[in-house]
């Protein structure tokens, strides 16, 4: 097992190493530092001297790949690409255009977007599975009918509405929680409410859809006649065997997200005002702040590598089947 | 008058989905594995009443398409002098722009509340008697038929009656040669065939299609007459007809939709097939790729090619001839990028099932009586996926439907000047926060994304049903 998650370590370093050449080349190479001051001066008719100003005042003044300039070493070190790529690797991010340390701020940032992320997903998955679970308790009935064509409605709205709708109920029509905004500390509890409720509302239709599907795939197995046949009520059934089985693939479908709560939200967080992960990227691109843009990548890759370990290991820890080589 | 025809990239590229979509129902009609599925969606109530809404929207977005510059009226030429050059107007204009020309040309000055006579501000007016009022002024088009205002819910309701004749007799020339078909060959009677329809006791269900028809084209009837006299859906900031607003944004979020797919077609299929086929070290390297594709962050991705675009855009502002073109590059753009980050998903399903694929039996017997490997790539395998890119393709649909309004929200997706529900609903943020509250922009925003993407999704479930076997026996 441990050589196992050794290697799949060792695997993700070619991944995050492509991950940092595509957005090197993405940012560096097809658009050249010149042509971002250009861009971030604003004016049409920039001084070469102010270009070249905005680039020290950044640190992008040193060639793309090879100094020619400098002495030994140095002649790959200093470079963007060693300066701005491969020191991601020691998660070391630099500092953004306005001259914040990025590191600093994903710190402090990183907790408001958990604070709404994970009541999100745990209230949103007790709600999903506990829904999913009655309609298919009375499958093949009209309440399961009308249960999947509310779904299938809840999943055609866009995720904007139900932020705006809610927005426009609970906080302009009934005044009962903030708008939008942050506090600090437990404070927060009143600007958290309405982007929980959103965020667990606005997953329920395409939620309990798949975990009908995932209940209803469960129920048809051998098993399930099994207990049946024994004589076991239809509640024991669905709550005992179908529900135990079904968790494996409901737990490594959740596992695989549980890194990549740390990135937050884009729209919630913007739309609400919150402090968090989502809306530093939201803002950093529309500030075209591409320093915490190509940070954010590279946490986001890594976040994403986490999540595909943890899910090969939380196969095995819940079904002893799987055996990892 | 001889018009000059404009192709933007992305009618190109519709018009070869088109051609693409053709070409694959004229294959598909004579391989019964695939006809079969289609006759399961075709007998589908769910199925059908979707698929006509479907067309409506397809319709609409094929007259967005369509796109041509008008001739100016040339001064006549001097005369001893060849006659001038035939000028055409900057403007590029698609038939449906000429189709609703009154709708586009009846602008406002402002907001106004859909139906309303008055615009939504009050603006100071001079009386004839020369003293100044603030008050409502009378809108410049919208009921301006009207002398009393009084008269305006009989007026209303006498045009929807007249858009409701019309949708009528339409829906009888398209639907009553249906029945009478039918009973000719089959040797009925017209009204027992009727009333096999009414009854819903057809083998396809005329009566969902032939009713979901009825409905749109009333519907649409009626909102084409009052269009002609109101401001149905009220006008914007800029007092823009709404209505007009959200049938151009048909086309953006269509071509969204399936171009998307489209572009990433060719790289999915062929890289997933061979991972899938050959195994080894490019089963590796190709999976390496989709890995790392994915790692990145899907929205992140698309933030920053949009950003480099814009940069690109704006130190290149010279090689774009209008706004129409640029805004239409910047679309096929976020096509294909959004294709990028979604190609992986298919191209891992394809890898599964060419590594299943290549063990079958007959694979087996073409290895060894020599056939090429990419003989047999094209002959036996691609025909035994396409099931799996068509239902893709379907399941995509709404879901990048709904990722083309996100994305206008955050100003990475299509251009600010482009017409989309994104665009819609990003100006209504600020419409909702005054006071009394703007709300059409987003209603119609809503009404028309939200029956497209119901349909869509609704058809996707049938034709997913209809394609898995494996749901088949559980249901």
């Amino acid at each position: 097992m441990s050589a196992y998650i050794l290697r799949r370590l060792l695997y993700a370093i070619p991944i995050l190493i492509g991950v940092n050449l595509l957005t090197f080349v993405l940012f560096f190479v097809l658009n050249s530092p010149d042509e971002m001051a250009r861009m971030q001066l604003g004016e049409k008719r920039v001084t070469p001297a102010a270009i070249s100003n905005w680039k020290r005042e950044h640190g992008y003044d040193q060639p793309l790949l090879f100094n020619e300039s400098a002495q030994g070493l140095a002649k790959v070190t200093q470079t963007i690409f060693f300066q701005r790529s491969v020191r991601l690797f020691a998660f070391d991010f630099g500092s953004s255009d306005n001259g914040r340390a990025i590191g600093y701020d994903i710190s402090q940032r990183m907790w408001p977007s958990l604070a709404i992320a994970v009541p999100v997903l745990l209230v949103g998955l007790a709600l999903n599975i506990s829904v999913a679970l009655f309609i298919v308790f009375f499958r093949a009935t009209y309440l399961d009918l009308g249960a999947v064509v509310l779904s299938v409605a809840m999943m055609s709205i866009s995720g904007l509405f139900y932020i705006i709708g809610g927005q426009f109920l609970l906080s302009k029509l009934f005044h009962l929680v903030p708008i939008s905004g942050y506090d600090t500390g437990f404070e927060a509890w009143k600007f958290l409410i309405l982007p929980v409720i959103v965020g667990v509302i606005g997953g329920v239709g395409s939620g309990v859809r798949w975990y009908r599907t995932l209940f209803l795939e469960e129920i048809s197995k051998d098993y399930v006649r099994t207990a049946r046949a024994k004589g076991l009520t239809e509640r024991r059934v669905l709550f005992r065997h179908v529900l135990g089985n079904a968790l494996i693939p409901i737990l490594t479908g959740v596992v695989v997200v549980l890194p990549l709560l740390f990135m937050g939200s884009l729209i919630t967080e913007s739309f609400f005002g919150v402090p968090g992960l989502g809306s530093y990227t939201i803002d950093a691109i529309s500030n075209q702040d591409f320093a915490i843009v190509r940070a954010m990548v590279f946490l986001g890759a890594v976040l994403y590598i986490l999540g595909l370990i943890l899910t090969d290991i939380s196969y095995t820890l819940v079904d002893p089947r799987v055996r990892l080589q | 008058m001889p018009l000059m025809p404009v192709i933007l990239w992305t009618d190109a590229l519709v018009f070869l989905l088109l051609a693409l979509g053709v070409g694959f129902g004229l294959y598909a009609s004579h391989h019964e594995h695939l006809r079969a599925p289609w006759r399961r969606v075709a007998r589908s109530r769910v199925g059908m009443g979707a698929l006509v809404i479907l067309v409506f929207y397809v319709l609409i977005g094929l007259l967005d398409t369509i796109h041509f510059r008008l001739p100016l009226t040339a001064p006549l030429p001097a005369a001893g002098q060849p006659a001038a050059e035939r000028q055409f107007a900057p403007e590029v204009l698609s038939l449906l722009d000429a189709w609703a020309t009154p709708l586009r040309k009846h602008q406002e000055k402002t907001y106004s509340a859909p139906f309303a006579l008055t615009l939504f501000v009050k603006e100071a007016m001079t009386q004839p008697d020369g003293s100044v009022i603030r008050d409502y002024p009378r809108l410049k088009w919208g009921g301006r038929h009207l002398k009393d205002p009084g008269q305006r819910g009989w007026d209303i309701a006498g045009t929807a009656l007249t858009g409701l004749a019309g949708g009528l007799v339409v829906w009888g020339l398209i639907a009553l040669p249906i029945p009478w078909r039918m009973a000719r060959r089959r040797g009925l009677t017209l009204s027992v065939m009727s009333e096999q329809i009414r009854a819903g006791r057809t083998e396809l269900p005329w009566r969902t299609a032939l009713g979901t028809l009825a409905v749109m084209l009333v519907l649409g009837f009626i909102a084409g007459e009052l269009a002609l006299k109101y401001h149905i859906l009220g006008t914007d900031k800029v007092g823009e007809d709404v209505f007009f607003q959200a049938l151009k944004s048909i086309r953006t979020g269509l071509v969204i939709g399936t171009l998307t797919t489209l572009v990433m077609l060719p790289a999915a299929v062929l890289l997933g097939i061979m991972a899938g086929y050959f195994r080894g070290w490019v089963d590796d390297i190709i999976q390496y790729l989709y890995t790392t594709l994915n790692a990145i962050p899907g929205v992140l991705l698309i933030a920053a090619a949009i950003l480099m675009l814009q940069v690109y855009m704006a130190n290149h502002a010279e090689a774009f001839e209008s706004l129409v073109q640029r805004a239409d590059l910047r679309l096929l753009f976020l096509c294909l990028i959004l294709g990028v980050t979604s190609w992986t998903g298919l191209c891992r399903l394809l890898r599964g099932e060419a590594l299943k694929l290549r063990e079958a039996d007959y694979v087996q017997a073409s290895v060894a009586l020599g056939v090429g490997h990419f003989a047999i790539l094209g002959r036996h395998i691609l025909p035994n996926v396409l099931h799996i890119v068509m239902i893709t393709l379907v399941l995509d649909f709404s879901g990048l439907v709904l990722a083309e309004a996100v994305l206008s929200y955050v100003n990475i997706g299509v251009d600010p000047t482009m017409n989309s529900w994104g665009n819609m609903i990003n100006s209504a943020r600020l419409e909702l926060a005054r006071d009394p509250v703007v709300w059409w922009s987003l209603a119609a925003a809503f009404l028309f994304m939200f029956t497209l993407v119901l349909a869509a999704n609704l058809f996707a479930d049938v034709v997913r049903d209809a394609f898995d076997p494996r749901l088949r026996g559980a249901r």
